[in-house]
């Protein structure tokens, strides 16, 4: 007994140390080093909560943080949509805000609804979402401030080319989901609370059809990339995001079927800083979620985003929206 | 078609030429898969050892207890890690999650009962009287110990082996307290779902590649130490 016990002790120890090593890496917070920002119109993260910060000025809100100063605490969690990374976006856009702020960013990338959700518990500083109906409901909760519009793309119906419920060409969105109903044509739907399926949902809402349960309607429950890759597969139908469709088109058997509805097909998309005043025992990162806000609706983010895709693809997958309003899409 | 050969080409293109991103995503699974498999094993033999030598109360409830951890879904063993290390969690100070150190953690949860079942299965299945006879010749326990684990050298190796094959190619865990963070917690397992899913199926076939070299190689290996050591 003896020995085995010892050897344990000491392989115990060994752990120990080693996970102290590893945890003094992380970032230390350090008072003195606060960065200093010359102006800014966000709101202040310890202000109580308020439902009336849906859209805010984004053009005033511009400031250049100089490239010294060192964050105090380096580490801001993004939670995102991953629509924004899966056409490549946020590769470009997180290292130069990291090269211009010093953050470290640690970026999870969900459907909205759960990249949402992980706000709510606290467990994010700022978000990138696409999902109005429930970012409202979430800034309106207390959980959300400075929640700004910074870019907008569109969806589009897509499904096979052989087009079994005759929809391609059709200008509005409803009547062919409607017509899709008809024909009990495979439609495949996202099914895990994302932007996107929160708006296909709404459609069929506004269609007057109650499309689950139905034999002809699939709830996959898994991510755009994978969605598109599964109705190629099946040929069936499903609405998608400009941007994913066009990243992926090479590898897909899908046909654009209807486009250019608006507003039912308008995807705006937000960036939300999650409230810090909201969670009492969770120490969130304030002023990196703030710089985050300001950083998206930059004038050197928002080149890159109106540039992006532009070479790769021959044209955009996102269109900048700093300072602009929902309002102008026809949207709320 | 087209894209399957596409794929392939690219892949060995990325190899060749060592693509950075490649690499780095290589070293940090490395990395992580052998820094968890080296704690399991300083922590899983002692227990196997434990385990195989001594008959004490409750013993029988340990070891189902280690054959159970030994079939454990990585998934889960990631949901109770993220539970614990995230912002609110009794963990939550010391900020691991989405870090390396808590893929190392993850991982080593996993690990560790397949190191300790190995070695103690590796411990009993020596000849009790090879036990006798050593401490008949004088030996302290700690010197038999020492030759005990010496003659179940080949189970050890299974252990090692078994160790690092489930965190190298494990993906559940790693994905949800690792988060998939290009340049920070991407690791390959992680990388192939992530880049299969946005359609870059080149970066995901040079990965699988990787990976099934590198799984074979490591066996190689050790399957070269444990047949030289059965010609002796």
């Amino acid at each position: 007994m003896k020995f085995p016990r010892a050897l344990f002790i000491n392989a115990l120890i060994g752990i120990t140390a080693l996970m102290l090593a590893a945890t003094g890496c992380t970032p230390a917070a350090n008072p003195n080093t606060q960065p200093t920002f010359v102006t800014s119109t966000l709101e202040n993260p310890q202000t109580p909560p308020s439902a009336t910060t849906t859209v805010t000025p984004a053009t005033t809100a511009v400031t250049t943080i100089p490239a010294t100063t060192t964050p105090a605490v380096k580490e801001l969690i993004l939670s995102s949509t991953t629509s924004v990374r899966d056409s490549g976006l946020m590769d470009v856009l997180i290292p130069m805000f990291e090269s211009e702020t010093g953050y470290k960013v640690k970026p999870i990338y969900n459907g909205s609804g759960a990249a949402i959700a992980l706000g709510q518990a606290g467990q994010a500083d700022v978000l990138v979402v696409h999902s109005p109906a429930a970012e409202l409901t979430f800034v309106a909760g207390g959980y959300g401030i400075n929640r700004t519009f910074f870019a907008h793309n569109d969806y589009i119906v897509v499904g096979p080319s052989k087009d079994p419920a005759g929809i391609k060409g059709m200008t509005s969105t409803v009547a062919a989901f409607k017509k899709i109903a008809a024909a009990g044509s495979l439609f495949y739907s996202r099914g895990d609370a994302s932007g996107t399926d929160t708006k296909e949902k709404s459609i069929w809402t506004t269609a007057a059809i109650t499309q689950k349960g139905q034999s002809w309607y699939v709830e996959a429950n898994t991510g755009m990339g994978d969605l598109l890759r599964i109705a190629s597969e099946k040929g069936g139908y499903t609405l998608t995001d400009r941007s994913t469709y066009i990243a992926q088109k090479s590898t897909l058997s899908l046909d654009i079927m209807v486009e250019n509805d608006f507003p039912t097909l308008i995807n705006t998309y937000h960036v939300i800083q999650v409230n810090p005043g909201a969670f009492p025992g969770i120490k969130l990162n304030a002023e990196g979620g703030r710089a985050f806000v300001r950083f998206m609706v930059s004038p050197e983010a928002q080149r890159v985003i109106a540039d992006f895709g532009v070479d790769k693809y021959g044209q955009p997958l996102f269109y900048a929206d700093a300072g602009k309003s929902e309002a102008f899409y026809g949207t709320k | 078609m087209t894209y399957i050969i596409n794929g392939i080409v690219q892949a060995f293109w990325m190899i060749v030429h060592g693509d950075r991103q490649v690499l780095q995503i290589v070293l940090l699974s490395l990395g992580v898969s052998g820094a968890a498999t080296a704690l399991s094993l300083l922590c899983g033999i002692p227990i196997g050892v434990a385990l195989g030598l001594n008959k004490f109360p409750g013993r029988r409830f340990l070891v189902s207890l280690i054959n159970t951890g030994m079939g454990a879904p990585p998934v889960v063993v990631g949901l109770v890690v993220l539970l614990f290390i995230w912002r609110n969690g009794p963990l939550g100070f010391f900020h691991i999650l989405y870090t390396p150190t808590a893929m190392i953690l993850a991982q080593f949860i996993i690990a560790m009962p397949l190191v300790s079942g190995f070695t103690m299965a590796g411990i009993q299945q020596l000849d009790p009287k090879l036990r006798l006879q050593i401490r008949a010749l004088g030996a302290s326990r700690l010197q038999m110990v020492w030759i005990l684990l010496l003659e179940a050298r080949l189970p050890l190796l299974a252990a090692v082996m078994a160790g690092f094959g489930a965190v190298i190619s494990e993906v559940g865990a790693s994905m949800m307290v690792g988060g998939n963070i290009n340049g920070q917690t991407r690791v390959m397992t992680t990388a192939i779902v992530g880049e299969a899913s946005k359609g870059s199926f080149d970066i995901a076939i040079a990965l699988s590649i990787i990976l099934m070299i590198l799984v074979y190689l490591v066996n190689l290996l050790l399957t070269f130490i444990q047949q030289r050591s059965k010609n002796q």
